[in-house]
């Protein structure tokens, strides 16, 4: 156990930035209904990353206030999880050096001693401008690749202290430098090649469906496997019955190139781009669906019947759009995806059938399911009719 | 014994090829899922079950009974929760999977899902795993996007799966302490029973496996439990990601049979004992937790659950942690050694039972004192009663965890730890006359 306490030094308050707020908010819902406490370390890791480094007492405050927890019960977790940390850190770089034995076998003593002399006397220290701080951490989970440091998101392996001092460098010049090894390895490959792995037929996809011959029932079966007579990753000339999705975009998705062999199989017919372009429907926008698969998916869904495309505009009708935030559950990224779909007014929405918000929901790539979720037909209807919550976030709907 | 490639789970171990949907596919992952599934939940159980697979996170608990632990019929849902908070140290697998052939763990999670009727799954990734995090949630997004997951997915079985991150606490990759986690609360483990089985996530039927028991389960259905238990030796079946660091010429992550020699794997894969085999000192075979085998006992032991628990160590996670007596012109300090891991261990208590609160910070600055000598023979003996009083004596095994290398120590090292007492005593003496 550390003892652990908040920093002397604390600002006077704390509020997660629009778009942390609305990826806080897709967070919480991974977790079912009243069980938002669940979200508590990525959201005090996302204050830590807005904060510059460090986690602050308005901002233990403010994450227990979404969550509906105790503030007692944040400031334990922050206390008690070793990564929050309670002191500011150097701005260029928080140098984390693994001491464990692993490590110390490989020599982290002499790159502590290097962040000894180069930063400051003790850990938690910042160097003198500010922009360096270190500490020795318990062991990183690389220890194939001792000794290391993480700075930030990044681990830098198989150091040693010339190679950290080039790493300090490039940092205090607020150069990035290349993660890994530094010692010019793979990740945890030997040095010098691997020993294992050199078969090329593990690779080229010759051996991968030998384990069918185990069972009879399998043998008449279409090359691509349950995806190809699913209809989600192949055509599959052999199963067509079984397939929810047309040809045309099963064509499209084998396009995208997901199944490699397919063209060396002859089982399906690739097509040219511009067709793949005429097949998809008008609406999908490339800055939307940014996959060629989820669009083909969604065409089939189309065709087969699940989802409609509602009415789409170009611009907003009228000089000016609805401020659509005013819905539960969407922030500002999702008004712009919203925007660039096509939809800008409250009206728009509460036309919807439910075939229409569920194909709205399939376009829209991140936020798979908030539509349907958050009710958005019955809260825009409630918004066109010239109602507003008392707050600038909308009311959440009642499930 | 010698694993073929064509034997292979992990074929992207080191990232050389395409980490993505396409590669996975290619190298044979999600083939046929859909034939599998549909063979049911029992043909599945029973096929793991049959296979031999033993947990992979340390304990080595056969996962297919595991899931047959699983309500059949519940009005609570059923959690999967995948344990990758990796932080046992000379541990580093998981993190290669997580990153390199993520597909493997979402197909593999699907099936164990699905076998054991649960629609959801929790990933809990170390909180310093951040890289590795960012690569398994963009796997997980383009599963969800070809619809191999998720609600309506080609499968037939309904299937989320989350991504969930720490904030650097060991203790976390304790079952019952990440479900802690995963409500939001302080990683202190929970008494068992009830089991997670019965009670886990939120009050709900929950089982927890290692990434990599999981990750290994595709390939176990596709081609037979025959094949898996075909491989390995009777009880220690399969194959096995080994972690060989330390005073290694070529440190690495490897796969290979369960079982084989331990001085073939550091000698065919690493490059050999850093100066030669007789330059070998000790060996961790298994992780931290484990006690160290001398080098006299290193030369024909190998690398399974049953023969390290023969010589009173353990597989743990097949993290080999070598030291050689000499490196890179330094003698290795095998106390110290132990120290610092004494040192982790004090570090990563919870502070929820006494023995373990204070007696992990007790045995290392004993353990520190000795390094220097600064201490009495009685002590040696005395240590090794404290070591007796934690273990077993906690709620979780970090207790038993923290006394075991000490034991070993003192099993193996005593007469180092006797001469260094001498060493200073006499040192002591002479500064006096």
């Amino acid at each position: 156990m550390a003892v652990r306490r908040l920093h002397s030094d604390q600002p006077s308050s704390f509020a997660f930035s629009a778009e942390n707020l609305a990826w806080a908010e897709a967070t919480i819902a991974r977790y079912p209904e009243g069980r938002q406490a669940s979200a508590v370390i990525p959201l005090l890791w996302r204050a830590q990353e807005q904060i510059g480094g460090w986690i602050t007492e308005p901002a233990i405050r403010r994450v227990a206030d979404m969550l509906g927890m105790a503030h007692i019960r944040v400031y334990e977790i922050a206390t008690f999880y070793t990564m929050f940390q309670l002191s500011p850190v150097g701005k260029k770089a928080h140098v984390q050096v693994c001491g464990t034995t692993p490590c110390m076998l490989r020599g982290s003593r002499a790159l502590i001693e290097t962040c000894r002399d180069r930063i400051a006397g003790h850990p938690h220290e910042l160097s003198k401008d500010g922009s360096f701080s270190w500490e020795e951490v318990e062991c990183l989970g690389s220890c194939a690749n001792a000794p290391l440091v993480q700075i930030g998101k990044d681990t830098f392996e198989d150091l040693t202290p010339e190679a950290l001092e080039k790493i300090l460098d490039a940092f205090s010049r607020g150069k990035q430098p290349l993660p890994g090894s530094q010692a010019g390895r793979k990740a945890s490959c030997p040095k010098g090649g691997a020993t294992t792995l050199k078969d090329a037929a593990l690779y080229d996809g010759s051996r991968s469906r030998d384990w069918r011959t185990r069972f009879p029932e399998l043998a008449g079966s279409a090359p691509g496997g349950s995806l190809a007579s699913a209809g989600v990753m192949t055509a599959a000339p052999q199963a067509p019955a079984k397939s929810a999705i047309n040809p045309a975009a099963q064509a499209a998705m084998a396009n995208a190139g997901l199944v490699p062999e397919l063209e060396k199989r002859g089982t399906g017919r690739p097509l040219p781009q511009g067709e793949i372009e005429k097949l998809k429907p008008e609406g999908i926008r490339s800055a939307i669906g940014s996959g060629l698969v989820a669009s083909a998916v969604v065409l089939g869904r189309e065709q087969a019947g699940d989802v409609e495309k509602p009415e789409l505009l170009n611009a907003p009708q009228g000089a000016r759009r609805d401020d659509l935030k005013l819905i539960w559950g969407v922030g500002p990224k999702l008004e712009e995806a919203l925007n660039a779909l096509g939809i800008y007014h409250y009206s728009q929405i509460a036309a919807w059938t439910e075939r229409n918000l569920k194909w709205v929901d399939e376009n829209l790539e991140d936020f798979r399911g908030r539509a349907v979720r958050d009710k958005w037909i019955e809260q825009a209807r409630k918004l066109a009719s010239g109602w507003r919550p008392d707050g600038g976030s909308g009311n959440k709907p009642k499930v | 014994m010698k694993l073929e490639d064509k034997d292979r789970i992990f074929r992207n171990l080191y990232g050389f090829h395409d980490s993505g949907l396409k590669g996975a596919i290619a190298r044979g992952a999600w083939d046929e899922t859909k034939f599998v599934i549909d063979k049911g939940h029992d043909w599945i159980i029973s096929e793991v079950k049959a296979s031999g697979l033993r947990g992979r996170g340390g304990a080595g608990f056969p996962t297919g009974l595991k899931w047959s632990f699983m309500p059949k019929a519940d009005f609570r849902p059923s959690y999967l929760v995948v344990n990758a908070d990796e932080s046992e140290p000379g541990s580093c697998k998981d993190r290669e999977i997580l990153r390199h052939d993520a597909h493997l763990l979402i197909e593999g999670a699907l099936l164990a899902s699905f076998a054991m009727r649960a629609h959801t799954c929790y990933v809990y990734v170390r909180g310093e795993y951040i890289r590795e995090r960012e690569a398994l949630s963009r796997a997980i997004d383009e599963a969800y996007a070809s619809r191999l997951i998720g609600r309506g997915n080609v499968h037939g079985w309904d299937f989320d799966m989350y991504v969930h991150h720490g904030a650097g606490a060991y203790i976390c990759g304790e079952e019952t302490a990440m479900l802690e986690s995963l409500e939001g609360k302080k990683g202190q483990p929970r008494l068992k029973p009830p089991f997670p089985a019965n009670v886990g996530l939120w009050g709900a039927p929950t089982t927890i496996n290692n990434v990599e028991s999981i990750a290994v389960v595709p390939d176990i259905l596709r081609r037979g439990a025959g094949w898996f238990s075909g491989l390995g030796k009777p009880n220690n079946t399969g194959t096995k990601l080994f972690q060989i660091s330390g005073h290694v010429e070529r440190p690495c992550v490897v796969e290979e049979e369960m079982g084989i020699p331990l001085r073939q794997l550091i000698e065919e894969h690493a490059g050999g004992v850093a100066g030669g085999w007789d330059n070998l000192l000790a060996v961790i075979p298994g992780g931290s937790s484990v006690a160290l085998v001398p080098a006299d006992e290193c030369q024909d032991l190998t690398m399974d659950f049953d023969a390290l628990s023969k010589v009173k160590s353990g597989l743990g996670t097949a993290a080999v942690i070598v030291m050689a007596k000499e490196f890179a012109g330094e003698t290795t300090d095998i106390v110290r050694a132990i120290a610092r891991i004494s040192y982790f261990y004090k570090h990563e208590s919870c502070g929820q039972c006494t023995p373990c609160r204070e007696g992990t910070g007790w045995m290392w600055r004993v353990l520190e004192r000795m390094a220097e000598g600064r201490a009495e023979k009685r002590e040696i003996d005395e240590l090794l009663d404290v070591t007796k009083q934690v273990e077993g004596h906690t709620i979780c095994a970090l207790g038993d965890a923290a006394a075991w290398p000490v034991q070993g120590l003192i099993r193996h090292f005593r007469g180092e730890i006797e001469r260094r007492i001498e060493d200073y005593q006499a040192s002591r003496k002479e500064a006096a006359e």
